[in-house]
């Protein structure tokens, strides 16, 4: 399908000589070189994608007019995320007195972008109010009730960009708060930083969605401004070796003013034809360099970086002025607007401020959209402020945008696939959509959906296919994220299991061991006594615990074991295996000397003189008997050790 | 070495074993809900059918001819046929879990697939040789894969579109399945 | 052994056809019955990989509404035949994949085990009541609860998995379930209604009298 035609052009002599070639698949390249003022012809190769239509453009009604200031508003709510990512952060506080252009919510984190209070006033609130986003919710916003005066903080801009370091002039960038000012919002200086070299720089001047004329508007005045911002981009990214503009041929306005712009430069100004969504990315992309971005890729990884004609404006201010993006130029536009143009509005201004100071009729007004008839959104409310990426407000009657057609079911006509600027199956994607089939949409490639709209469009059944996308992107990311979730729950719970298994083993473990140690205790005691009605016959019969009580030593001795042992049984339980193997065989050789010394004791008496009392015989005896018991338990716990279970039931 | 080419073509297309002789039909409406089950299924039996074809010969000219047993043929196929089955069934325990749990009942029902134990008599009733009789289990599991495949991709499709609710499941799939042959007519002849 | 006895087998073995069948497939039958032993030895399986296949499949919230103690053990118990419905935190989107994977039909949530709530809830703790009982501590399957004896419990609300089982045991009822609040950050488009699905007059008619 990739129409490329090369077609000569220059300057001097625009569309008019075009007639033997087949509209929309021409290309001017304008190329302003030292030799182009020699009339050197230059050809360019221009692509087409997959897909597009042509909506009606409806695009007159905001041209007419140049772009136009708005009255201050009373207040204006400026949100912490207006961008893609980490919302900024406040750093002012109610009551503050603010400048114009001063920083009041810094960025947090690389991609994030700063806020700046667009007026000098005084901050009244910082809470959550209605934002511009489809969910309807509210977010965080800081409240500025402006003063009137317009004080401007102090600020300068390079004298020279050509002078400064990429780095410094990204730094400008970033603390100026710019984000994509073509509806995306992804900040301006993270693109600006890519890992690649970038051989291409794109700027995005299609504006393909109807109704929008705001970069239109913008390069008819700002020519010079927006060059010139091109030009600080250029320079950042270490000057590609191609420039390219690529802009619709419905703009020719628009084309004559840059054009004239474009001194001694190696920018070329290429006119595509009128197509939506050719301002898409990767569409854009594709036209100019007929390469496609394959899935899952980003376009710096291709060497190419795109960016949109206002963002080119908003760095030149950034750069060169020191100017924060406080305003930008928004399209108020559609039957119900009395004066439908472009308006400078400073960010944060209430929509309902914008609308009473155009003059829209509410009541005529089918339902208000904020981006185009295409890709926007309907708003919940008209106290929600405009933002950084707001470049329309369309506020339709019912006969340009009726509002909810009635669905009907998919004849399966395949005009959706047909209309498809991705080259996706959006029919399949529907049915797979409705049956909430995950698996398959993203064998499908839903993900590659840029939600352009055009199938909806040419929907006609009247279908609101984009919505099955949208919900079924969002259901997929939701499960992945639940997934995360039932991931990281799956691992507590199974170490909790593992935690609780140990202790309980332990548990038992500690209790068979207490038991083993009151037995031998016992069992000490009675071998005692027996010992001592064996050895003794004449000696009286007694009950262990007098003879514990009269004999000190022994129990003290007993005792003083019995502690110990409890003592390396906790000590055990606290430590590792290795290390209980080691205290246990200790212990077990510390008993077997004991038992030996004993033994050795009852064997061969003292050289003493006097002979051995039966009591001290007897204490001996019992002596021996708990150390063997002792040596037993030891043994067996030892054995026990390596089946990391509790001591078998042999150590009695 | 054509004549190779040709029994591959007609057991693939103009005679398919399902859509044009109507056998097994059970595996082909009963594992075509899902794509990945029926791919399964195919390679089983594939395997299933083209050892049985091979097995049932050899059993058939090595044993049942020389010992004049030739009215012992099916009960010996089916013994021959429940074998692999039954080793097939064990492969597919041990590799693939899923795949053993999902096919559930149909796995050891291949055993009674008709188009198994109908190409073993086929061949024999029509005194193959070896490779044709090779051959012609391998193009009759190949077509049977092949239908099987498209059938359940079209299952699947189904599943998630707007069918009438007296139409819906087995009804719409039937009806598939009617055209699909309709379709597969359209080969008669190209031998 | 003399020749004239394997001659007689041979030769009765070829002049009975009952024989010969007999020693066929007998012979037929032992030969198989050898090569199916040992794929039997060959492709012995241990444990059951399904069970984690289908573990992942479930939330993973440990509340043992299922009737078991934990999402594995459920898991467990689905692989050798029980029923898959029986999960009501998974909920519908729980049956149907499980059912999916498994090939079997997706029944309806079984409510005697509890209904599907709409909103993900997690445990919160009135800090000024809590007495530091520990309790809540010992019930938690994931550990989410801070706190040691007699000092006051938090909860951890990102490790929470909502399975209020620690709601029961607190002796002064000072756990709550609070619903997560839906943020900007989860937000969603909603699928829309089709309205064309009542298409066909019988459906529609079998709609309204449902």
């Amino acid at each position: 399908m990739n129409s490329s035609l090369g077609h000569k052009a220059s300057k001097q002599t625009p569309q008019t000589e075009q007639s033997d070639r087949p509209p929309g698949f021409t290309s001017n390249t304008v190329s302003n070189n030292a030799d182009a003022i020699a009339q050197t012809i230059e050809v360019r190769e221009i692509h087409d994608f997959h897909g597009g239509i042509h909506p009606p453009e409806n695009k007159r009604q905001s041209t007419t007019a140049p772009i136009r200031d708005l009255p201050l508003p009373d207040q204006l709510i400026l949100p912490l995320s207006q961008h893609i990512g980490v919302p900024a952060q406040a750093i002012v506080e109610v009551g503050e007195q603010v400048l114009k252009g001063q920083l009041i919510a810094e960025a947090f984190g690389p991609v994030s972008a700063a806020v700046h209070a667009p007026t000098s006033g005084v901050v009244t609130d910082i809470n959550e109010y209605l934002i511009p986003h489809s969910s309807g919710m509210s977010a965080p916003c800081i409240v500025i009730k402006p003063d009137g005066e317009e004080r401007w903080i102090s600020h300068s801009g390079c004298k020279d960009f050509h002078d400064e370091l990429p780095q410094t002039l990204l730094k400008h960038i970033r603390d100026a708060g710019i984000a994509g000012m073509g509806g995306a919002g992804f900040p301006s200086a993270i693109k600006l930083h890519p890992q690649q070299k970038i051989d291409t720089l794109i700027i995005n001047a299609a504006e393909c969605e109807p109704y929008i004329t705001a970069d239109d508007m913008l390069m008819r005045e700002h020519a010079e401004e927006i060059i010139t911002g091109i030009q600080i981009l250029a320079h950042i990214l270490g000057e590609p070796e191609s420039v390219l503009i690529g802009i619709e041929d419905n703009k020719s306005e628009a084309w004559d003013a840059l054009s004239a712009q474009l001194h001694n430069s190696n920018i070329e100004l290429i006119e595509i034809p009128t197509k939506y969504p050719s301002g898409g990315e990767k569409q854009l992309i594709e036209i100019l360099t007929g390469t496609q971005v394959p899935s899952g890729k980003l376009p710096a990884e291709l060497g190419i970086v795109c960016l949109n004609v206002g963002t080119a404006f908003a760095i030149k201010q950034a750069v060169c002025e020191g100017i924060p993006l406080i305003s930008r130029i928004t399209t108020v536009t559609g039957k119900a607007c009395a004066q439908a143009g472009n308006y400078r509005v400073l960010i944060g201004t209430p929509v309902s401020h914008v609308l009473s100071a155009t003059g829209v009729d509410e009541a005529q007004c089918s339902r208000l959209v904020m981006g185009g008839p295409m890709m926007g959104f309907t708003l919940p409310d008209t106290a929600v402020p405009l933002i950084k990426t707001t470049n329309c407000i369309l506020a339709p009657d019912q006969s340009e945008l009726p509002t909810n057609d009635f669905a009907q079911a998919c004849i399966r006509c395949g005009l959706c696939a047909e209309a498809c600027p991705a080259s996706l199956l959006p029919q399949q994607l529907y049915w797979y959509g409705r049956s909430q089939n995950h698996e398959r949409l993203e064998a499908h490639n839903l993900f590659d959906c840029i939600e352009c709209g055009a199938c909806s469009y040419v929907c006609p059944s009247n279908i609101p296919l984009v919505q099955y996308y949208r919900a079924s992107k969002g259901e997929i990311r939701q499960h992945e994220k639940d997934k995360i979730i039932a991931d990281r729950a799956r691992q507590r719970f199974e170490t909790h299991q593992q935690r609780i298994e140990k202790e309980a083993q332990e548990k038992i473990a500690r209790r068979e061991a207490r038991r083993a140690a009151a037995l031998a205790k016992q069992n000490a005691s009675t071998e005692k006594v027996s010992g001592s009605t064996s050895n003794s016959s004449s000696e009286n019969t007694s009950e262990s615990s007098p003879e514990n009580s009269s004999n000190n030593s022994t129990t003290d001795s007993g005792q003083s074991d019995l502690v110990k042992a409890a003592m390396a049984r906790l000590q055990n339980t606290q430590t590792s295996p290795e290390q209980q193997r080691q205290k246990l065989e200790r212990a077990l050789s510390a008993a077997q000397s004991k038992l030996q010394r004993y033994e050795k004791q009852l064997a061969n008496p003292d050289s003493t003189d006097d002979p051995r009392t039966a009591d001290q015989n007897n204490t001996l005896l019992a002596k021996i008997e708990g150390a063997r018991l002792q040596h037993q338990d030891i043994n067996a716990r030892l054995d026990a050790l390596p089946a990391q279970q509790g001591p078998s039931e042999d150590d009695v | 070495m054509s004549e190779f080419f040709v029994i591959l073509i007609s057991t693939i297309l103009v005679n398919n074993f399902v859509l044009a002789q109507f056998l097994g039909l059970c595996p082909f409406m009963g594992v075509s809900n899902k794509l990945e089950t029926a791919i399964g299924m195919a390679a089983a039996t594939t395997f299933v059918l083209t050892l049985a074809a091979i097995s049932s010969y050899m059993v058939n000219a090595w044993i049942l001819i020389p010992l004049h047993l030739e009215y012992l043929k099916t009960i010996a196929f089916i013994l021959v046929i429940a074998v692999v089955v039954q080793f097939t069934r064990m492969f597919i325990e041990k590799t693939s879990p899923l795949l053993y749990r999902v096919l559930g009942v149909f796995l050891p029902l291949i055993t009674t697939n008709c188009a198994v134990l109908g190409v073993a008599l086929q061949n024999t009733a029509k005194m193959r040789t070896f490779m044709e009789s090779a051959l012609y289990g391998f193009g009759a599991a190949l077509g049977f894969s092949l239908v099987l495949i498209l059938f359940s991709a079209m299952r699947e499709r189904l599943a998630a579109a707007d069918v009438p609710t007296p139409f819906r499941g087995a009804a719409i799939g039937m009806i598939t399945a009617g055209l699909m042959s309709l379709a597969f007519m359209g080969f008669a002849g190209l031998v | 052994m003399p020749d004239w006895y394997e001659i007689t087998v041979i030769e009765l073995l070829t002049q009975s056809p009952l024989l010969t069948a007999l020693a066929a497939l007998v012979s037929l039958s032992a030969i198989f019955g050898a090569v199916l032993g040992y794929a039997s030895i060959k492709f012995k399986i241990e444990g059951n990989p399904l069970v984690e296949q289908v573990d992942a499949l479930l939330p993973q919230t440990q509340c043992g509404q299922c009737g078991f103690p934990g999402c594995k053990p459920y898991a467990e118990s689905i692989i050798n035949g029980d029923a898959i419905n029986k999960c009501p935190p998974g909920g519908q989107g729980t049956i149907d994949a499980i059912a999916n994977l498994l090939d079997v039909p997706a029944p309806s949530l079984d409510e005697e085990h509890g209904e599907e709530s709409e909103v993900r809830t997690v445990a919160y703790i009135r800090e000024d009541e809590c007495i530091g009982c520990t309790k809540c501590i010992v019930a938690c399957p994931v550990d989410a609860i801070l706190g040691a004896a007699k000092l006051m419990h938090t909860v951890i609300a990102d490790e929470c998995t909502g399975c209020d089982l620690c709601v029961e045991p607190c002796p002064v009822d000072c756990i709550d379930m609070l619903p997560i609040a839906s943020t900007m950050v989860d937000w969603h488009w909603q699928t829309p209604e089709p309205a064309e699905s009542l298409l066909i007059a019988s459906d529609r008619r079998g709609e309204v009298a449902a």
